[in-house]
């Protein structure tokens, strides 16, 4: 068979962005999360919340928004279970976001094996699901050869992740309730001497946060065609999130490059065989890479960045200065 | 240093899921008196709540086979579920196995191999069973595993087939391991042989996930396999359907293992090579309750210390062919199968079968090779099966490609 070379390096800037577009999400959350001075390390069972229950009403309805809404709300949820236990009965954050990754977890898997005992809806069985998660060719753009189906022609929630993060991105940097959400993450005692309500700031993006991060577990479900089995749909990308964070420096638009630089090595250990078939002489070397380096590739570039993160200067650093510190309003 | 903190914690989690593939609940189980002479206890790897998978096919298996001998397994028996590969936490699982009266105790994984060695001496009132394993004794340890080679072969002849019928002569395959356990390179072997057998012209492409599963890249490598590579039917060694599902999305066919995953993929999926645990569950336990209360009989009644059963036994087999499959499929596969079962031809072996798309089947003695050009057993030649369970199947056959 002649090898379409061209398409493979297609199908790898392709396979880029589906694999990881859930990871833009997680992060693009979590930041918001972060800005507002909270540290939620529950990223995992948020999504997995949204997941489980953003497809099994999106297909019972059959409707895209319905499960998008639903995924929306059930992070949502979670996030003020989360605000709940942080900001209003003071309790640690670390540990709160630890116990949320293990709580959803449990729920996800309760309620999957739940309905799966009686009904699991298949995804082919639901049209507006299935064609609402297939791809849309952005008109002009994707007839760019190589790059053009790799970048342009996705699903509409891979779209919607772009839309979301540039949002986040011109909300918090430039519009006064982005400032307002800033500066409670940075000095929430300020803040309240001014007259923001810190709290209420608190509650309200904790819980827009986790709500695109339950979207994101939503997205993973799609992307798994909603097959539900022994293992979490969400595979450890909630973790992958809350370091990526680190790595776009708190700033939603770098999380959309953060994610495909880090889509990248990810999506190397299943295409670069590919690769290495197609150019041999350039790329062959990828095929002598033993596959527990590819496997362990992402999290060492995870290492990395926490690392070389936390030797960075403050300065110019996004680190909200009271992320992870409880406020209580008396201690001020 | 608190946000130190939580960075360096985010980090241990991010690795640690390396090393666990699963998040999920679960607690021993059972109580209550007992009610009959049996008394089972089972180590799982994962849950026993899954609902799909290695530890749901086994707790499954035995069950089933409970219930064939009459046991009732809510009261009879008792499980430590998510007992990861060490020795010192198998070793805890059987202390508790054994305090809540098992007469006879099932490993599933194939790591247990040490634990359950150490145990079957320390208890030797106790009978000890090891799935997957090579180790035993002579008295109250075995070990059980079965013939997949046989079930993938067929499975390959319904490939073989469709892909003559398609013209795409390319099959690709999605391994959990390739030639580092006996196993998997057993399952792609015999696959391959039972393709070339119907289609001498097709090749086999193998992705190596080096994970015995990881749903997320199951149906990425399969994707790759079906894309680059022109690959018009899927076949793998892991648990999920991902990439039967991706052989449906792509318009092209597949072969599943472990369950009939005809309903996950009803356009793709032909056949599936399925193992039926309850045949040696029920086997194993009838074996105990023959040996009455002298667990050193066990290795002696089960007729050897190694259980290794295949077609005959049932113990492995096809799923119902789907109306997916090519013209003559069922024809084909009955008549192999029939030769396998009957004890006239072996898949590991000088004699190779050829497939007619009619389907009917004639042998001719070959030699078999591997795919570096080294000859494995010379034209009819005996079969090298052993090979299987004693691990030194370290090779892949001529015509398969690990890419």
């Amino acid at each position: 068979m002649e090898m379409d070379k061209l398409g493979v390096i297609t199908t790898f800037i392709h396979n880029i962005v589906v694999y990881n577009i859930p990871l833009l999400y997680g992060t693009v959350g979590e930041i918001v999360v972060e800005k507002s001075g909270s540290l939620n390390l529950g990223v995992e069972g948020i999504m997995a919340v949204g997941a489980i229950f953003g497809y099994i009403v999106g297909c019972y309805t059959n409707s895209m928004l319905i499960g998008i809404l639903t995924a929306f709300g059930m992070g949502a949820l979670m996030g003020l279970l989360f605000a709940a236990l942080t900001v209003s009965l003071q309790a640690n954050q670390n540990i709160t976001g630890l116990t949320l990754t293990t709580f959803g977890l449990g729920v996800y898997f309760f309620v999957g094996n739940a309905i799966k005992a009686v009904a699991w809806p298949a995804m082919s069985n639901y049209s507006s699901i299935k064609e609402g998660f297939s791809d849309i060719a952005i008109p002009g753009l994707s007839r760019i050869p190589v790059l053009g189906h790799g970048l342009f022609n996705h699903n509409m929630l891979v779209y919607l992740g772009i839309v979301i993060a540039l949002i986040m991105w011109y909300y918090l940097n430039r519009t006064s309730p982005g400032l307002r959400l800033r500066a409670v993450g940075e000095n929430p005692g300020s803040a309240d001497s001014v007259g923001i309500n810190v709290k209420r700031i608190k509650y309200l993006y904790i819980m827009l946060g986790c709500g695109i991060m339950g979207i994101g577990g939503f997205y993973m479900g799609l992307n798994m065609s909603g097959s539900f089995s022994s293992a979490c749909w969400i595979n450890g990308y909630g973790w992958i999130a809350v370091a990526l964070v680190i790595f776009a420096n708190w700033n939603p638009a770098m999380a959309i490059l953060g994610t495909f630089v880090f889509g990248f090595f990810n999506t190397l250990r299943v295409s670069g065989s590919s690769l290495a078939v197609a150019f041999p002489g350039a790329l062959g070397w990828l095929a002598a890479v033993p596959t527990q380096l590819y496997q362990a590739l992402p999290f060492i570039i995870t290492a990395i960045v926490l690392v070389a993160s936390s030797v960075r200067k403050r300065e110019g650093s996004g680190l909200p200065a009271s992320l992870g510190l409880n406020y209580f309003r008396e201690e001020r | 240093m608190k946000k130190f903190l939580a960075l360096v914690m985010a980090m241990a989690m991010t690795l640690s899921l390396v090393a666990c593939g699963n998040a999920g609940s679960g607690s021993a189980s059972g109580s209550g008196a007992e009610t009959a002479e049996l008394t089972v206890g089972a180590i799982y790897i994962n849950s026993k709540n899954d609902t799909a998978g290695y530890t749901f096919a086994h707790h499954n298996g035995i069950v089933n086979g409970m219930k064939k001998l009459g046991l009732d397994p809510d009261k009879q028996l008792f499980i430590v579920d998510e007992v990861p590969e060490d020795k010192q936490q198998v070793l805890a699982a059987v202390d508790t196995l054994v305090g809540q009266g098992a007469d006879i105790i099932f490993g599933i994984s194939f790591g247990y191999i040490d634990a359950m060695e150490e145990a079957a001496g320390l208890y030797p009132e106790v009978i000890f069973s090891h799935g997957t394993g090579y180790k035993s004794n002579e008295t109250n340890f075995n070990n059980y595993f079965g013939r997949a080679y046989q079930a993938r072969y067929l499975a390959g002849i319904a490939a073989g087939l469709k892909s003559l019928e398609t013209g795409n002569n390319n099959v690709g395959y999605v391994a959990a391991y390739t030639t580092a356990y006996a196993e998997t390179a057993s399952g792609i072997n015999g696959f391959a042989l039972g393709v070339q057998a119907a289609n001498p012209d097709a090749k086999v492409y193998v992705k190596n996930l080096g994970n015995w599963a990881d749903e997320v890249n199951e149906k990425a490598y399969a994707e790759e396999l079906i894309n680059t590579f022109g690959c018009g039917v899927i076949s793998q060694h892991c648990d999920s359907a991902q990439p039967q599902i991706a052989a449906e999305n792509a318009g092209v066919f597949g072969c599943g293992y472990n369950s009939d995953m005809t309903g996950d993929a009803p356009k793709a999926h032909l056949t599936a090579a399925i193992w039926n645990w309850d045949v040696y569950y029920a086997t194993a336990m009838q074996a105990a309750m023959d040996c009455a209360g002298d667990a050193s009989k066990f290795v002696e009644t089960m007729g050897g210390p190694a259980y290794y059963g295949g077609l005959k036994e049932g113990f492995v087999d096809v799923s119902p062919l789907s109306a997916n499959c090519a013209a003559n499929t069922d024809k084909a596969i009955e008549a192999v199968k029939a030769m396998m079962v009957n004890g006239e031809w072996d898949v590991f072996t000088g004699v190779k079968l050829s497939i007619a798309a009619d389907g009917t089947v004639t042998s001719a003695d070959a030699a078999l090779v591997d795919n570096a050009g080294n000859e494995i057993v010379a034209a009819g030649g005996p079969s090298v099966e052993d090979g299987v369970i004693t691990g030194s199947m370290n090779y892949l056959v001529a015509g398969v490609e690990e890419v």
